[in-house]
């Protein structure tokens, strides 16, 4: 038997070492700034203050909102086009779906610099609705991210599923809500987390529509470049255990999926 | 009184997907309050087509659909009182077994009490007690089906459908399950419409069959009927195995084929062309006795039988014996006149529909089909035809030919196949075959879709590409009055 020129093992090593560079040191990096204090002995200090301070539990809940009122607007315009894309009669499905995923292929400052100038236009100076052009460019951006594990998850649904319901009575309405709802948990999901978190630090956004107000990101950015490492680590830290926490919170949903398909 | 018996009624169904593409034609079907009728044929044949439309979801491009006598064709299906076991079970994953099979009942706000006690009823025809909290990813697929089964019955439907539903299954399975379901129906006295390409569970279970093919009904009948007095070749064919002889009424209920003369009990008129069709079942192999000899070509041991192949002149003659026989011994062969079924040689098939062109003295009359073009001599298609001066006449008048519509026609046995493309004026892959006796009639699809029936004594494959010699001596035309919109 002629033997591989690579065992699978050494074809994992160059991802492994990119990995040991790029994420897993610069986490231990992070988590290392992020509790110690100036002298370099342990403290949580950092954290607890982050806790403490008024303008920075603002800025968490700020970030909260901004990316909750994103994460609903994204999923209410997603999931019609998602259900129309993997349900709809389109012949030209492909084209379709190339329609909503085009977006991405642009760059993301050159499309909210484009839609930033209709919106000038509109409203004459964008500093009177910071807020409403804020979340109107974040879901304009993430909308993508929310389409296509929707429509991954609509389309994995059977459409006999569909038409057993409707066969056992149900109206329209009813089989939405009992049956393509509760299958389509899984993709909603991934959705979610594909645009909740990122909207929380994109702080881009806010500056190019001059948003003042401060999300996480900006925090970060702000403690980092003005040489502040612990707390902007600490931050960071923060924020990773959040997508931790949505991680763990969420595997229970993909875990039912998961069983879900083995049944089928 | 009859009238009102008939649960449903299909009326000039009609269904074209994409506004092409027909699946039926004009389809006319009732089904009796009670029945159990499978729709029988190969894929493609548009069963499952028309059992989505009795089900609502697929709508008739045109005609009605009756239930208890009220046209049903536009209700929706969650409208129907009737219900459908799908083929791939169709069970809602994120539910258990007691909340799919009560899904209905929910919809319906019975009483939760009531509710239970349909569930565990439903579960306990499908022999599936104590089940409710059990998770739908733990059941086989035999689990499965009888959920998906429940699922349907507890809503106590007017109308069953059953879509293919045991084709999933095993072997053992689908045999349990096909006299279970037979005995559910017995008891429930629901009328079932099951759809299966499998003769056998049609067969077994039925108490109609509704044979189908490209759209049309070929047969409906009692199991026996279809197996015995099959109508046309196909369903000879489709239904079991049978061997299929040309042959010739010679007398009053006699018949010619195999180069023998055989009693039978079809009457038909003396000189009528048959098919003969004799299933391999009803001849006997004896050594000395019988009306044809013929030499074993093989012998092969099935579990309850022997198939046996004989060879008699031309004919290759299957035979299913109880007996084993070396292959070269000499043997006769007998055909009880009962076992003979004739069914009247099909000559209309081999209509093609064309347009003619104007006449001219040089180039004469030329005629369009929707494969092939080439020249007809003018007497074929007029009769008292003269030429004057370069134009048609026909009792004293000119006639204008161009747009003229025609049908050009020939027989089965007048056509040849050649695997050389050049050869012949259509081409076109050979879609289905069937022996019958001594050579092969073949059906050939051409890229427009037109469908040509030829006899050749070699063996083709299916999805051959052959091209089709068509004699121009042999094919008769007749002029299409009815729609005939230029002539005047």
């Amino acid at each position: 038997m002629k033997k591989n020129f690579f065992s699978r093992k050494q074809l994992a090593v160059p991802y492994a070492v990119f990995l040991l560079l790029f994420v897993i040191i610069p986490l231990l990096v992070l988590i290392y700034f992020g509790f110690t204090d100036e002298n370099g002995t342990v403290s949580f200090a950092n954290f607890l203050s982050f806790f403490q301070s008024g303008k920075t539990i603002g800025t968490l809940l700020y970030s909260i909102v901004i990316a909750l009122f994103t994460t609903i607007f994204c999923l209410l315009l997603a999931y019609p086009a998602a259900f129309i894309l993997a349900k709809g009669k389109f012949k030209k499905n492909q084209a379709f779906i190339m329609l909503f995923v085009l977006p991405m292929w642009i760059n993301f400052t050159l499309r909210i610099t484009a839609l930033k100038e209709i919106l000038t236009l509109l409203e004459g100076n964008l500093a009177y609705h910071p807020f409403f052009n804020t979340i109107l460019c974040m879901v304009y951006d993430f909308l993508p991210f929310m389409i296509l594990p929707l429509y991954q998850a609509l389309c994995k649904l059977d459409n006999n599923l569909i038409e057993a319901a409707l066969d056992l009575g149900a109206s329209e309405f009813q089989v939405f809500y009992k049956v393509v709802l509760p299958l389509s948990v899984p993709g909603i999901i991934s959705g979610v987390t594909m645009v909740f978190l990122p909207s929380m630090t994109n702080y881009v956004v806010l500056d190019m529509v001059y948003n003042s107000t401060y999300i996480m990101g900006s925090l970060i950015g702000s403690y980092f470049s003005s040489y502040d490492w612990h707390n902007g680590s600490v931050i960071s830290v923060i924020l990773l255990l959040m997508i931790c926490a949505v991680t763990l919170f969420s595997e229970r949903f993909t875990k039912s999926e998961q069983e879900i398909e083995k049944g089928l | 009184m009859k009238k009102k018996e008939n649960l449903i009624e299909l009326r000039h169904i009609k269904k074209c997907f994409d506004g092409n593409t027909v699946v039926t034609e004009d389809f006319n079907l009732e089904v009796k309050k009670g029945e159990f009728v499978t729709f029988l044929g190969p894929s493609g044949c548009g069963k499952t087509t028309i059992l989505r439309m009795i089900g609502g979801f697929e709508l008739p491009t045109s005609g009605e659909i009756l239930l208890n006598g009220e046209d049903i064709s536009i209700l929706p299906p969650n409208k129907r009182p009737i219900n459908t076991v799908f083929q791939k079970y169709a069970l809602f994953p994120h539910l258990n077994v007691y909340d799919n099979i009560a899904f209905g009942l929910k919809l319906k706000k019975l009483p939760k009490k009531e509710q239970d006690e349909k569930v565990r009823h439903a579960l306990e025809i499908v022999d599936l007690e104590g089940f409710e909290k059990r998770s739908i990813q733990t059941l086989s697929g035999g689990q499965q089906q009888r959920i998906a089964i429940a699922r349907a019955i507890v809503n106590e439907p007017e109308l069953l459908l059953l879509d293919e539903p045991l084709s999933a299954l095993d072997y053992k399975m689908r045999k349990e399950m096909q006299l279970e379901l037979k005995n559910m129906h017995k008891k429930l006295g629901i009328t079932f419409i099951f759809v299966t390409h499998d003769q056998e569970e049609a067969l077994t279970m039925s108490d109609k069959i509704v044979v189908m093919a490209d759209g049309e009904i070929q047969q409906v009948g009692t199991p026996e009927e279809i197996y015995n007095e099959p109508s046309n070749l196909f369903v000879a064919d489709f239904i079991g195995e049978s061997n299929i002889f040309k042959g010739r009424v010679v007398e009053k209920k006699k018949v010619s084929f195999c180069g023998t003369v055989f009693d039978c009990v079809d009457d038909y008129e003396i000189g009528t062309v048959i098919d003969a069709v004799v299933r391999p079942e009803d001849i006997q192999i004896s050594a000395a006795e019988g009306q044809i000899q013929g030499e074993i070509l093989s012998s092969d041991f099935k579990g309850t039988f022997y198939i046996v192949f004989v060879r008699s002149g031309k004919n290759e003659i299957e035979i299913h014996s109880l007996k084993n026989f070396q292959p070269g011994t000499t043997v006769k062969l007998y055909i009880a006149p009962d076992s003979i079924h004739l069914i009247p040689y099909d000559s209309s098939i081999n209509h093609y529909e064309g347009v003619l062109g104007a006449y001219s003295e040089e180039k004469g009359l030329y005629a369009e089909f929707s494969d092939f073009s080439w020249d007809i001599k003018p007497e074929q298609i007029f009769s008292d035809i003269k030429i004057e001066n370069g134009h048609l006449i026909k009792n004293g008048q000119p006639i204008q030919t161009e747009g003229l519509r025609i049908e050009a026609s020939f027989q089965p046995s007048a056509a040849q196949l050649s695997d050389d493309a050049q050869a012949g004026v259509v081409q076109g892959r050979i879609i289905s075959f069937l022996y019958v006796g001594d050579h092969y009639r073949y059906t050939v699809r051409s890229k427009s879709e037109e469908d040509y029936v030829v006899d050749d004594e070699y063996l083709w494959n299916q999805e051959d590409y052959v091209s089709i010699l068509i004699p121009k001596e042999k094919v008769s035309y007749r002029i299409l009055n009815g729609k005939n919109k230029i002539v005047k």
